[in-house]
């Protein structure tokens, strides 16, 4: 293949339809509380880990949702599973047990994630 | 003697309105430009929040009908006459309708959904609005809608011609939020394994129990939530709808493909509204909806004496909200005729 | 797809185009990319059209590429548009058409600016009257070139030689048209059919028998861009929106596509060639490309221009398979042979991309 000094840039656009969406399925089979979240972003803003690294388990939350699930591994391990952003949820969405669940999900479904 | 009043408009403000007035013994005369009463009522098949059948309230409203009124259908105005605190309507047939009072509850139209060209309302084959679908449900005809469609996966537009100053409408529509809800409900229950998409800005579920149907939305019905404007819609070689939004949450654009999109289209001026307030010289609002001397203590009364509004010609407003508007109306009407106070 | 739907929006955007007596100015860059387009042009309306276009050798650059690269401010792109309606007003035309897609949003700016803004106008008066003493009327007629091939193409398709029908099947060549960004994004309305489905092009492949493919991504810019482009490192951009384009049209199989802007269809052709390089992929049929036309490159076919007089030699993607669909006539000979038979040379073959005449 030829390099002509410049390359083909990938697309960030979404596409869901291309989306592996297992991962999701199978968490929110199991946690179904994920599925009120209203997207308020209390949980990141009390995130121990969330002030020290680009971590956001709300925006982990949402990309899962859409099948976008790359590097959730290395993603899920800031998680210092502190359990304060379950506390200051509005909602009461189990976010403790999303990570939870995250790791035996990709455990479990053998994802090369 | 007693004292006569005219309603302009047969849906639920002017209904509610003429009901009222006869209850209190007012003579009541209501002109209508449609065949039969109810307006944007009777496409309808279920309300919100509680999706009772919107056939009961319209039961209410025409029990209301009862003795008393006189009923003008398939009237159109064509001019309105003052003279000496007296108002005549005149009819394109002929006749003539002397009052001492007017109530103009003329309403709103639907948003021409075709305006917003890249949405491809009138050009896809799967793109349709909410009012569209409201008849479906009501028909009984949602099996026609979702025949031949594989995947079920439907997708609902929020601000379809509301917040959008490019056709004109910088206002909120405020109810059409609500509507997808209900309507996102009501889909999933025809189809269990459908998967549904409202695409929002944000959610302006502004009511009492409308932020818990919103809940309900979530938690029971499983409706997913993609914050963002649809900013384009394409057509697959398949018929099915190609969407293009940001997920402003996640920050990136998102692409997704749709057996159905929905467009929420939202409430405008009617034009003719328009005309009769050019009549009375009445005056608009920015919004082109028309303005109460008041909108904090005279919601109903106009700065032209004996002239009165009631229901959605002053704005987006809900089913619930127009009834005790009209009544609000009726009351000032009342008064105005007693007492000669606006 | 309910055509009614679209032919409404198409009636609320019909633009006057004038009939006759043009004052004509090129592009910078479409002689080098497309060297037979302007030439057809001119060929179609003075021989075929009987039209008097005029032409002014001492007209410069609109300035759009430098405005556009933010290197030339407004101020001074204004004094270069008005120097244009001067050469213009000077010859005695009022009827000014561009070749330009980019030149064409410019000059509909700066007069959509002037109206909008009559100090802006006062000011581009005074600068150019300050600078070279010429003065001028704004035109009365502003049109794209390509908007003057919309209006004659009933009577071109009249004149014409072939239809874009399969010759074989008797099936209508299934075309993607892709409208220049500076069209109509900015003025909806000075567009023929508008920003959301232009018709400017559809019309002239309707008219010429082929069959319009929508897609998906049909807005989507080619990615030429300005800066994008001019800086080899920023190139991956420019070429990954290609890409995008491509990969949105190709379930639908088109056959060629059609183009009324200077860089599309350099970037849409000259991108399948390096798209194919650098992975490999091809979007026609047996490692074909999508043949990629301008809009008088497709008329002068039509009316049975000889395919090399109209320069598609210079095409990188191969215009071959698409001319014997049709039926066209052309001598594979003389595909690198100047008008004078000589040599002009010829490219190295692709790696990927299928060259013509075919290597025995």
């Amino acid at each position: 293949m030829k390099s002509f000094g410049y390359t083909i840039t990938k697309d960030r656009q979404i596409d869901y339809d291309a989306n592996d969406r297992r991962l999701i399925e199978y968490v929110e089979g199991i946690e179904p509380s994920i599925r009120i979240c209203m997207e308020c972003g209390s949980c990141s803003a009390t995130c121990t880990a969330g002030h020290f690294t680009d971590f956001s388990i709300r925006r982990l939350h949402t990309l899962l949702q859409r099948g976008e699930t790359l590097h959730l591994r290395k993603e899920i391990e800031k998680c210092m599973l502190c359990g304060k952003c379950q506390l200051v949820c509005p909602r009461g969405v189990n976010l403790r047990n999303l990570i939870l669940i995250i790791h035996q999900a990709l455990d479990k479904l053998h994802h090369d994630l | 003697m007693s004292k006569t009043a005219i309603i302009i408009g047969g849906g639920v403000a002017g209904m509610e309105t003429a009901g009222q007035l006869n209850r209190l013994g007012i003579e009541v005369v209501l002109i209508e430009k449609q065949a039969s009463l109810g307006g944007h009522l009777k496409n309808w098949d279920r309300l919100f929040p509680d999706r009772r059948e919107s056939q009961e309230v319209f039961d209410y409203l025409e029990k209301g009908m009862n003795d008393g009124i006189s009923l003008y259908l398939n009237a159109t105005i064509s001019d309105i006459r003052e003279a000496g605190g007296k108002f005549t309507v005149i009819l394109e047939d002929g006749r003539e309708l002397s009052s001492d009072a007017l109530v103009l509850a003329t309403g709103y139209d639907l948003f021409d959904a075709r305006k917003k060209e890249e949405y491809g309302f009138g050009i896809y084959d799967n793109v349709i609005t909410s009012a569209e679908l409201e008849e479906f449900f009501r028909n009984n005809k949602q099996k026609n809608l979702f025949e031949g469609v594989q995947s079920k996966r439907v997708g609902i537009v929020h601000c379809v011609g509301s917040r959008d100053e490019k056709v004109g409408n910088l206002y909120c529509s405020k109810l059409c939020c609500v509507t997808g809800v209900k309507q996102a409900i009501e889909i999933r229950e025809l189809m269990p394994d459908a998967e549904i998409f409202c695409f929002y800005m944000d959610l302006r579920m502004f009511d009492r129990h409308f932020e818990e149907m919103y809940y309900e939305a979530q938690e029971k019905w499983g409706i997913r939530f993609i914050r963002g404007r649809l900013s384009e819609a394409a057509e697959n070689p398949d018929h099915t709808i190609l969407v293009k939004v940001e997920d402003t949450l996640t920050g990136l654009p998102l692409k997704m493909k749709v057996d159905l999109l929905i467009l929420l289209v939202g409430f405008v001026p009617s034009p003719e509204t328009k005309r009769l307030a050019g009549m009375l010289g009445l005056k608009e609002g920015d919004d082109r909806f028309l303005c109460p001397s008041d909108e904090h203590l005279l919601p109903n009364s106009t700065d032209h004496p004996g002239v009165f509004l009631a229901g959605t010609l002053k704005g987006p407003a809900s089913i619930a909200a127009t009834i005790v508007d009209a009544r609000a109306a009726a009351l000032q009407v009342a008064e105005y005729l007693v007492n000669g106070e606006r | 797809m309910k055509i009614e739907g679209k032919k409404q929006i198409w009636n609320d955007y019909q633009k006057e185009i004038a009939e006759d007596h043009f004052f004509y100015v090129r592009s910078c860059i479409r002689q080098n990319f497309f060297p037979g387009s302007e030439k057809s042009f001119l060929r179609i309306m003075k021989e075929e059209l009987k039209k008097d276009v005029y032409e002014n050798p001492s007209h410069t650059t609109c300035s759009g590429i430098g405005y556009h690269t933010d290197i030339v401010p407004f101020e001074t792109s204004m004094t270069m548009v008005a120097r244009q309606f001067a050469l213009m007003t000077e010859a005695g035309y009022e009827n000014f058409t561009t070749s330009c897609i980019t030149s064409f949003g410019l000059y509909s700016e700066v007069l959509n600016t002037w109206e909008h803004e009559p100090e802006m106008e006062e000011k581009a008066r005074e600068f150019l009257y300050k600078a070279t003493g010429r003065e001028f009327k704004k035109p009365k007629n502003v049109s794209h070139a390509s908007d003057v091939i919309y209006r004659f193409r009933k009577e071109i398709a009249e004149k014409g030689k072939y239809r874009l029908v399969n010759k074989l099947t008797g099936e209508p060549i299934r075309v993607v048209e892709h409208i220049g960004c500076h069209y109509s994004k900015m003025f909806p309305s000075k567009g023929v059919g508008g920003a959301e489905y232009p018709y400017v092009l559809i019309g002239m492949i309707e008219d010429w028998g082929g069959e319009v493919i929508d897609y998906p991504e049909r807005r989507h810019c080619c990615g030429f861009g300005f800066r994008q482009y001019l800086v080899q490192a920023n190139r991956g951009f420019s070429v990954s929106c290609s890409k995008k384009k491509f990969d949105s049209m190709e379930p639908y199989q088109p056959e060629m596509i059609l183009t009324n802007c200077p860089g599309c269809p350099m970037f849409l052709d000259r991108w399948q060639y390096a798209i194919s390089e650098m992975e490999g992929k091809t979007y026609g049929p047996d490692g074909t490309g999508i043949p990629v036309l301008t809009y008088e490159e497709l008329a002068g076919l039509v009316l049975g221009h000889d395919p090399w007089d109209l320069g598609l030699q210079v095409h990188q993607v191969p215009v071959e398979p698409l001319l014997d669909k049709i039926g066209i006539s052309y001598d594979p000979e003389k595909k690198f042979k100047a008008a004078d038979g000589s040599d002009i040379g010829r490219p190295e073959a692709p790696v990927y991309l299928k060259f013509y005449p075919e290597q025995a």
